[in-house]
């Protein structure tokens, strides 16, 4: 009985942590053409693993049980392949299968297959929704319902959304053996944006799933970490972006309460705040400082270092950084946190006057700043921004909030 | 939407390096612009100071600087886009620039292709 609980806890579990590296190394050796084979392998051996579990028993090292499965499962893929090898090299002159080599899953073997596999997926021709998709699938393991569940989204528009970018990504002739200087260069920007996508995602996520969230936050370190820990790819941009993360991150247990409502940066209890997570922040932010490039990512990263300081002149640190960050890219979002940075350091009517400079905007966040700024100068409006706020926002989390807000606000009159 | 060249001026070379708190308000101010998506080009300082600044003029004569004989001297540019030159110049009055007696000249720019 303990083995089956086991069984069902550790399975899930394992399958998600190991599909993605199983697929990337295979897929290392079939190409890229034929991911659909790695795939099935890598299928096929968790099918086998749960068959084969739920009645012996989970193995000592179910790791290099899975790991040895499916080289035999290659094994025998090849074999079958190899009678028909000239019908294929006839009709795919670019199919070079490297079956000399035995497949093998050693650590370094997985993380260069993963990092190969990450910059095969960050394609820019693919839009950033399916990017998202994609790298959640091949590079992560979630399932179609999984990411729909984390797009809230329905199975079928992901699956169709994936579809595409699969297609893309096969037809890309991207080649995983060795990655090179060049793949590198010309991708390393798609592939930094796509685990930045990736993060927030997961952190500004529209599912109220505390877990989903965690998940995705995780998985984007995860494969940031693959990418600082390789000299060809450990550049100040991905350091920085890897701070970012890490100081993200440090808050995430503060921000939502246990049923997933948002709680806003002013309530949170700082108490809460990860400082193991804070302290690798900050050694990421110092790697990224080679005094030659200032990224967004550097300069987001240093806006959540300061979110997490307690000093008294942070808000003046924040608003001068959000100035450089809208310099160097305009977004709607930056814009109006900016604002909020503003309202901080010179109080709610200035903040107010800097808003009305702007488009109005149709989104949740530009009613609940304004919100947020006539709360305490004119409660009306306060209010019917709050409800504005609500019609417009996608999350029940955050809608919850909002009514919280006008009930306060209405006891306030 | 047309595009400005938003060109600042002063009058006196003590005011060529800013105090923090001008500084901070520069910032802002440009920070403001760019937060409207209605920044084009954040330009560039011009160095007024002797040694970076030369004029050359017909016949071979170079003087040193502008700033000798003219009473206000360049300092510097940005390129905003707007509707119209009315809003530029609402947006050229937000400048703190004017505290210290300087001036802003502001010209549609004509893009030569």
């Amino acid at each position: 009985m303990k083995n089956l609980q086991l069984h069902n806890e550790l399975v899930p579990h394992l399958f998600r942590q190991e599909y993605a590296k199983m697929t990337a190394v295979l897929c290392r050796h079939f190409g890229l053409r034929h991911i659909e084979i790695a795939e099935d392998i890598t299928s096929d051996t968790f099918l086998k693993a749960s068959e084969h579990w739920a009645i012996n028993g989970v193995p000592e090292n179910p790791t290099a049980w899975l790991y040895t499965v499916a080289k035999n499962k290659a094994k025998d893929y090849f074999k079958h392949i190899s009678i028909v090898e000239t019908h294929i090299e006839n009709h795919f002159p670019c199919y070079e299968p490297d079956y000399l080599n035995e497949i093998e899953f050693s650590n370094q073997l997985i993380s260069d297959s993963q990092l190969a596999m990450i910059f095969a997926v960050c394609n820019p021709a693919n839009s950033n929704e399916s990017q998202i998709a994609l790298a959640l699938q091949i590079l992560c393991g979630f399932s179609v319902e999984e990411i729909a569940n984390a797009f809230l989204s329905k199975r079928e528009a992901i699956k169709k959304r994936l579809q595409r970018a699969r297609n893309n990504l096969r037809d890309s002739g991207f080649q995983l053996k060795i990655l090179s200087k060049q793949q590198i260069q010309s991708r390393q920007h798609t592939v930094l944006k796509t685990l930045y996508l990736l993060f927030n995602e997961g952190y500004f996520s529209k599912s109220s799933n505390n877990f989903i969230r965690k998940e995705l936050c995780s998985e984007a370190i995860r494969l940031n970490l693959l990418l600082t820990g390789n000299s060809l790819t450990n550049t100040a941009e991905a350091n920085a972006l890897l701070a970012l993360m890490c100081f993200q991150s440090s808050r995430i247990e503060a921000r939502t309460n246990e049923n997933g409502e948002v709680i806003l940066f002013d309530e949170q209890d700082k108490n809460l705040w990860d400082t193991s997570l804070i302290e690798r922040g900050n050694y990421y932010l110092v790697n990224a400082t080679n005094g030659k490039e200032t990224s967004k990512y550097h300069l987001e990263a240093a806006i959540a270092y300061w979110h997490t300081t307690k000093k008294n002149d942070k808000w003046k640190n924040i608003l001068k950084l959000y100035n450089q960050l809208v310099l160097i890219e305009y977004s709607p979002i930056t814009s109006l946190n900016r604002v909020f940075a503003m309202a901080k350091v010179y109080g709610n009517a200035k903040a107010i006057a800097e808003v009305e400079k702007l488009k109005p905007m149709d989104v949740s966040y530009y009613h609940s700043l304004l919100g947020y700024l006539y709360e305490k100068i004119e409660v009306e409006k306060s209010i019917s921004h709050y409800k504005l706020a609500i019609s417009l926002s996608h999350s029940e989390s955050e809608k919850l909030s909002f009514k919280k807000k006008i009930k306060q606000l209405n006891g306030d009159k | 939407m047309k595009e400005f060249a938003l060109i600042f001026r002063l009058n006196d070379i003590s005011n060529f390096k800013p105090s923090p708190k001008q500084m901070e308000e520069r910032m802002n101010w440009l920070g403001s612009i760019a937060a409207q998506n209605k920044l084009v080009d954040k330009g560039n300082t011009l160095l007024p100071i002797p040694g970076s600044a030369k004029t050359v003029k017909p016949n071979n004569v170079v003087t040193d600087g502008p700033y000798t004989e003219i009473k206000e001297f360049i300092t510097g540019y940005i390129v905003i886009k707007t509707e119209s030159i009315d809003e530029a110049v609402e947006i050229a009055k937000g400048n703190p620039i004017f505290e210290v007696g300087g001036s802003i000249e502001v010209r549609e720019v004509l893009k030569r292709d």
